[in-house]
């Protein structure tokens, strides 16, 4: 798919939703802190909101164009929305919320047939039911199902996992997976939860006070922040590929690099991680013989260094790259110096298993 | 109870009926309009609407009486072009009726329709509903408690109307005369035994009218 959002201008209540961007790949996350426009932005694109000025086109079609002034109406669109609140219908049951969208004569495509899309979000007990009996992560499963049934061309998700509490989330991530893998509908996905983006998006755009801070495919504006502000909003200053080996007691064995670390085990069962640290979780030391509460002990080089204000950001090989981030005294403490060994720290509860 | 009293009972049920049915099209579309639409100028339409709830009934009336009359501009254009006279006849009752009790419907069915969160709306249009399909499969079965305790709140006006229908519409027996008109002359006449039983049938209509759309208006709250 593409996305063209050119020359976006909206006025809201504290700033002007500014927005110049292409989007190409498959799941695209819109990231950034709550009150940024996202909400806005995602209006725009199904027509809901007008813009002072917008040209947004989805493929070969234009959606809408101030400067001609077209817009095509928001029921010929063909984009499903999944808003954060989810509006399922409250006076229509599982079914008739379900059938809202469907076509009169069905659809070409039968992935997005009604026994393909119940199946694949385990639909068909719920069916019978009313909206007000399911429960949270049961109404965003037939919310999804109700705006793939129309088969759309786009899937806008807003905030699909922010009501729900951190196990229901692990259960909802697998969901939101296999629709992006099942159907061939491209996803944008609204998130304030950099883990979730990591989770389920290529592509990242990150929106502060209305204006793009930043685009790229996500494990580089997670690992390269092109601003300070950035860096602060997404805080992961290592981000690498892994695999879990084992999982014994809630800890998780985990290969990066045929390097082993020991970190507490994702709720998900898929073996393939995103190995996450903060930069600020990681703990320099000299002497590598010291005992410590520590799980994880890495001898580590230091590639380079770079002072940022009061903190320098410590660029290591510890067999991958890895980013520390320690006060100025401190690395005069340490005296660290270019191709030096030190020895890395890392407790198990600050490296964060992501399923990719 | 007579049978002319009967017939007077029976006229008035249906002519306020028929008036709720006739002012329900214009009177959700004016209310949907108020409710979710904004333009220069709602104000004044909004203050319109509520007139005849505030005014003096028989001062409507007597506005109505010289806009229907023959030679009132809508009269006029009736009597010459439809040779559809009204006052003075049972249509005047109905448009006294229609315009009186109007203002309560618009008003319960703005609150119903303002209730439903227009998120619904907008993502029944992301479905691939028009505006029409929109507006009755989401917004009116959602405010349709409102609505039906608006109807009905407008319906019992209807059934107690005076002022504005003895202006336009008279008091003609056997042809004009309702509940109202026929208690007060009556009562005008020393026939008190008939003046109450027409009071009885007209209290036992009225509370039966209120007490439904209060079934209707409350159960909407309360879910």
């Amino acid at each position: 798919m593409s996305l063209l959002l050119k020359n976006i201008s909206l006025p809201l209540a504290d700033f002007t939703l500014e927005v110049d961007v292409e989007m190409h790949r498959h799941v695209t996350a819109v990231f950034g802190p709550s009150g940024a426009g996202k909400t806005s932005l995602l209006d725009l694109i199904a027509g809901l909101r007008t813009a002072r000025s917008a040209f947004i086109q989805l493929d070969d079609h234009t959606l809408t164009d101030t400067v001609k002034k077209t817009s095509v109406p928001t029921h010929r669109r063909g984009i499903g929305y999944v808003p954060q609140d989810l509006a399922l219908f409250p006076h229509l049951s599982v079914r008739r919320n379900l059938l809202y969208g469907c076509k009169p004569g069905g659809v070409n495509d039968p992935s997005f047939s009604f026994d393909h899309v119940a199946e694949v979000l385990e639909i068909q007990p719920l069916i019978s039911r009313g909206v007000t009996e399911l429960s949270g992560g049961e109404k965003q499963r037939v919310a999804l199902a109700r705006a793939l049934l129309a088969a759309p061309r786009l899937l806008l998700l807003d905030e699909p996992l922010a009501n729900l509490d951190a196990p229901l989330k692990a259960k909802i991530i697998p969901y939101l997976a296999r629709v992006r893998d099942e159907f061939q509908v491209p996803m944008l996905c609204v998130t304030h939860d950099r883990f979730e983006a990591l989770a389920l998006a290529d592509e990242i755009v990150v929106l502060v006070d209305g204006k793009v801070r930043q685009t790229g495919p996500v494990s580089e504006v997670f690992t390269r922040p092109a601003s300070a502000e950035v860096a602060r909003l997404v805080a992961v200053e290592t981000l690498q590929p892994g695999t879990i080996m084992s999982v014994n007691d809630g800890l998780a064995t985990v290969s990066v690099n045929r390097i082993t670390l020991t970190a507490l085990a994702p709720a998900t069962a898929s073996r393939e991680v995103f190995v996450c640290i903060r930069g600020e979780d990681v703990v320099l030391q000299r002497d590598p013989a010291t005992p410590s509460s520590v799980r994880n002990r890495l001898p580590a080089r230091v590639v380079s260094l770079h002072p940022e204000g009061a903190l320098v950001r410590v660029e290591l090989d510890a067999g991958f790259p890895l980013f520390a981030l320690v006060t100025r005294a401190a690395c005069a403490e340490l005296a660290l110096r270019e191709g030096e060994a030190i020895t890395a720290l890392l407790k198990a509860p600050s490296i964060h298993l992501v399923p990719r | 109870m007579t049978a002319e009293e009967w017939q007077i009972v029976w006229f008035t049920a249906w002519v306020s009926a028929l008036s709720t049915v006739i002012i329900l099209p214009f009177g959700l579309a004016l209310a949907w309009v108020l409710a979710r639409r904004d333009w220069p100028g709602k104000s004044i339409v909004e203050t319109f609407v509520t007139l005849p709830l505030v005014m003096p009934p028989v001062a409507t009336g007597l506005i109505l009486l010289k806009l229907f009359g023959r030679r009132g501009a809508l009269g006029g254009f009736l009597h010459d072009q439809l040779h559809l006279d009204v006052i003075f006849t049972w249509r005047a009752v109905l448009l006294a009726l229609s315009v009186m009790s109007m203002p309560l419907l618009v008003r319960a069915a703005r609150v119903a329709f303002e209730e439903v969160n227009p998120r619904l709306e907008q993502i029944a249009r992301t479905l691939g509903a028009g505006g029409r399909r929109v507006f009755f499969t989401v917004t009116l079965p959602l405010a349709a408690r409102g609505v039906i305790g608006g109807m009905l709140l407008a319906f019992a006006r209807a059934l107690g109307e005076f002022g504005a229908t003895i202006m336009v519409a008279g008091n003609i027996p056997g042809k004009t005369s309702t509940l109202s008109l026929a208690i007060f002359e009556n009562v005008q006449l020393g026939d008190d035994p008939r003046a109450f039983r027409l009071l009885g049938v007209s209290v036992v209509l009225a509370f039966a009218a209120v007490w439904c759309s209060e079934f209707f208006l409350r159960r909407k709250k309360a879910t």
